[in-house]
């Protein structure tokens, strides 16, 4: 090492970001971390779309008319709302950004497998994109983000085809993003990274790459079928004309129940991630962590047809698919546990990822365990298409996921741009988040609960109150959104240097210098130590201040 | 370890470089299983739901077409074979006759494939407005036939697809890229060339002879 000719090096030493500059130097980078960035601009740029879309959504459902858009416009801001956070933000925000810039450093490699191939994701991410947005610009759609046949394929007036053609060009950007990652983990652990030394946070990305693989291939044909049907008048899922939409769902959720689990998997990753660096403390129960996110990924593929027991499927398939959606509960229940464990008794750093992880907890053991409501027939029969499943499946993924990209953001946004944030206003807009997630959504339970059907533009005004309190709660979790928008950016130019280890924690990637040079790692790298490999708790668990007298 | 030019920045040594493009066809490939897989059970379960339709629709198609297209293809997949032993040999012109060879066997099928398409266009065989059947109309047959275009046309786009990258690869055999120790591009072609011929061999029974 030529420690005697870096003197300088702190002030100017060169990283991935300063490396080279210029537009170009962005478009056409292989570096996964630029890559990583890229994606971070777009998916916030499409966070604050569909963000936009649901603003509008509940302030016309503060009364029961309706009084601010149309019924037709109502329609098309649901669509646009769902399909926009689902493929445009949830399923790439934890891979296609943390996943990008941590798989390789957290496993010791210079890059992903396929670095050109992960650049071609991106592009193909922003061609779906504007496909969709010209969809909406050109006058929106509005089947639902689940594109039930034969309403999108005969009966809707609107940009179906366009929208789905979008959906369909960024399937590929999730297919080739999957792909990507399990090579890399397969064939790029640095010598000594074991399967069993990998961070937890790896594991879920693997297990998340194993649906994007498995499963998006089967949403791009559905959708291909979908287009055809459309454009020909043929009736593969016209009963009509020989064909069957019962079918039409089958394929469907296929990929979309799995790709539930593409959006909580990864934030469930970040989690042990957070959980362990501020409990200081080696995750309790690694391996069953560890399995549990595969375990979840392969069941999450048996439950498909719990979204069809009020869709002429037979009892005997809605009985065998209840079980299974059970079964799946317990995996992440696995999970949970051990998070608590690992915090029982534990010095825990009340810093701000960990808001983001305690409010995880909580809210996806409530959007979790309403899901086996959901699971049960009877129930199901019930509450079927309300504002209880509304309810039910944003806990899981605004509650859960967006949680975890937030504390995950938080977590790594130092080593990701070398600067802190501010503290105090993180912590407040956490609080701020979690109060306002709340006030949104548990007030839909009950909606649901007393039979509120969910999409509905005019409601009965006995649901005005619950709707108003869901409509505040709305407001407050935007400006909870905003707030971490305004500091994040701010800490770009004005935030404290955070240095390679501003927590702490453990993990390869906190041993480079923040931000990373491009190929991260000055010297080849060789793993010994196990995953957090925290002191014990005979040891003092945070270093302890120097003391000046005795 | 000596440098060598097809060593891209991140690996450590060929050896990785190769497994991991070895893999990442593989994934790939069963991506592509599952996409055929979704037309595949669409395809059964409309059978199932109009079996009168689908064994009426299978009366039209040419069986010996069919047949010919078959062993074309079986034989682009023995010549691919060969073109792959000739990269482990660091044969570069080995290399390239023979993917010449698969591509001329490849492209006998897509105008093969195209006078069949010809014909049914012809008969008024084409699913959508234009679509009469002449003789007594039995429900189903239009959407066998629509299942018949969407399948044989995703195989024939694969097919398209797979003849541009054996184009590109003869490229690269010519500028000598290829050498004893790297021919990982052929090996990976390869896979995706057979898979392809796979998809026909289902394709075939399926469409072509199934209560024939």
């Amino acid at each position: 090492m030529g420690a005697t000719t870096v003197p300088l090096i702190e002030r100017t030493r060169e990283h991935y970001l300063n490396v080279r500059y210029g537009i170009k130097s962005w478009l056409l980078t292989v570096d996964h971390k630029r890559i990583a960035i890229l994606y971070l601009i777009s998916i916030t740029f499409f966070f604050f779309i569909g963000g936009a879309a649901a603003v509008v959504i509940r302030l016309d459902l503060a009364t029961p008319q309706g009084d601010l858009v149309e019924s037709e416009t109502y329609n098309k801001l649901f669509t646009i709302h769902g399909i926009i956070m689902i493929f445009f933000f949830l399923v790439p925000s934890i891979p296609a950004v943390l996943g990008n810039f941590l798989v390789p450093i957290m496993i010791g490699a210079k890059d992903l497998a396929f670095p050109k191939l992960n650049l071609l994701s991106w592009y193909l991410y922003v061609i779906g994109g504007s496909f969709t947005l010209w969809a909406m610009i050109a006058g929106g759609v509005d089947t639902g983000w689940t594109f039930y046949a034969p309403y999108s394929t005969t009966y809707a007036n609107s940009h179906v085809i366009l929208t789905a053609l979008g959906i369909f060009v960024t399937g590929f950007s999730s297919i080739l993003t999957g792909l990507n990652f399990m090579v890399t983990v397969h064939k790029m652990r640095a010598p000594g990274m074991t399967w069993f030394k990998l961070p937890l946070f790896v594991w879920s990305q693997y297990a998340t790459s194993i649906i994007m693989v498995l499963g998006t291939p089967v949403l791009a044909i559905t959708i291909l079928l979908i287009g055809i049907e459309r454009l020909l008048g043929v009736g593969i899922f016209d009963p009509a004309l020989g064909g069957d939409p019962v079918l039409f769902q089958h394929l469907f959720w296929f990929y979309s129940h799995p790709a539930v689990y593409i959006m909580i998997l990864p934030a469930m990753g970040v989690i042990s991630e957070l959980i362990s660096a501020f409990a200081r403390r080696a995750v309790f129960g690694y391996r069953f962590i560890a399995f549990s996110s595969l375990a979840i990924a392969i069941l999450g593929f048996l439950v498909w047809g719990h979204h069809m027991f009020v869709s002429s499927q037979s009892p005997y398939a809605g009985m065998v698919f209840s079980l299974l959606s059970f079964l799946i509960a317990v995996p992440s229940a696995i999970k949970v546990f051990n998070w608590t464990a690992t915090l029982y008794k534990a010095s825990i750093s009340y810093q701000t990822p960990i808001l983001y992880a305690f409010g995880f907890i909580g809210l996806f053991t409530i959007g979790g365990l309403t899901g086996l409501f959901l699971a049960t027939l009877a129930v199901d029969v019930h509450v079927h298409d309300t504002y209880f499943v509304v309810a039910h499946f944003h806990y899981i993924m605004v509650g859960g996921a967006i949680m975890g990209f937030l504390g995950g953001l938080h977590y790594w946004w130092p080593k990701m741009f070398g600067k802190l944030y501010p503290e105090l206003w993180a912590r407040i807009s956490a609080a701020i988040i979690f109060i306002g997630f709340n006030l949104t959504f548990f007030p839909q339970f009950l909606l649901g609960y007393m039979g509120m059907p969910r999409r509905y533009h005019i409601y009965d005004p006995e649901f005005q109150v619950l709707h108003v309190l869901s409509s505040a709660g709305a407001s407050i979790l935007g400006i909870g959104y905003l707030i971490p928008m305004v500091y994040f950016i701010w800490s770009l130019r004005y935030g404290k240097d955070a240095g390679p280890n501003p927590w702490q924690a453990k993990g390869l990637e906190w041993t480079i210098p923040s931000p990373p040079t491009t190929f991260n790692f000055e010297e080849p790298v060789v793993v010994v130590e196990d995953p957090y490999a925290y002191p014990t708790d005979d040891e003092p668990t945070w270093p302890q201040p120097e003391e000046a007298h005795v | 370890m000596s440098e060598h030019g097809s060593l891209a920045h991140h690996f450590e040594d060929l050896e990785q470089q190769r497994q991991s493009a070895d893999l990442g066809m593989w994934l790939f490939l069963i991506t592509e299983i599952m996409f055929f897989g979704g037309v595949f059970a669409a395809y059964a379960v409309c059978r199932w739901m109009n079996p009168a339709g689908f064994s009426a629709g299978t009366q039209h198609l040419d069986v010996t077409l069919g047949t010919i297209n078959t062993a074309v293809l079986i034989g682009s997949s023995l010549t691919m074979v060969w073109a792959v032993q000739a990269g482990h040999e660091g044969d570069a012109k080995g290399i390239s006759r023979n993917l010449m060879l698969t591509i001329l066997l490849g492209g006998v099928f897509l105008v093969i494939k195209g006078f069949e398409y010809r014909h049914k266009f012809h008969d008024g065989l084409v699913p959508g407005p234009l679509f009469h059947f002449e003789g007594e109309h039995v429900a189903g047959i239009e959407l066998f036939m629509c299942f018949y275009f969407i399948m044989t046309g995703l195989h024939a786009f694969h097919m398209i697809i797979g003849i541009g990258l054996l184009m590109w690869l003869i490229v690269l055999a010519r500028r000598g890229r290829f050498t004893k120790e790297y021919s990982n591009p052929v090996e990976g072609v390869g896979l995706y060339w057979h898979f392809v011929d796979i998809v026909w061999i289902f394709l075939f029974p399926m469409l072509y002879l199934l209560e024939h």
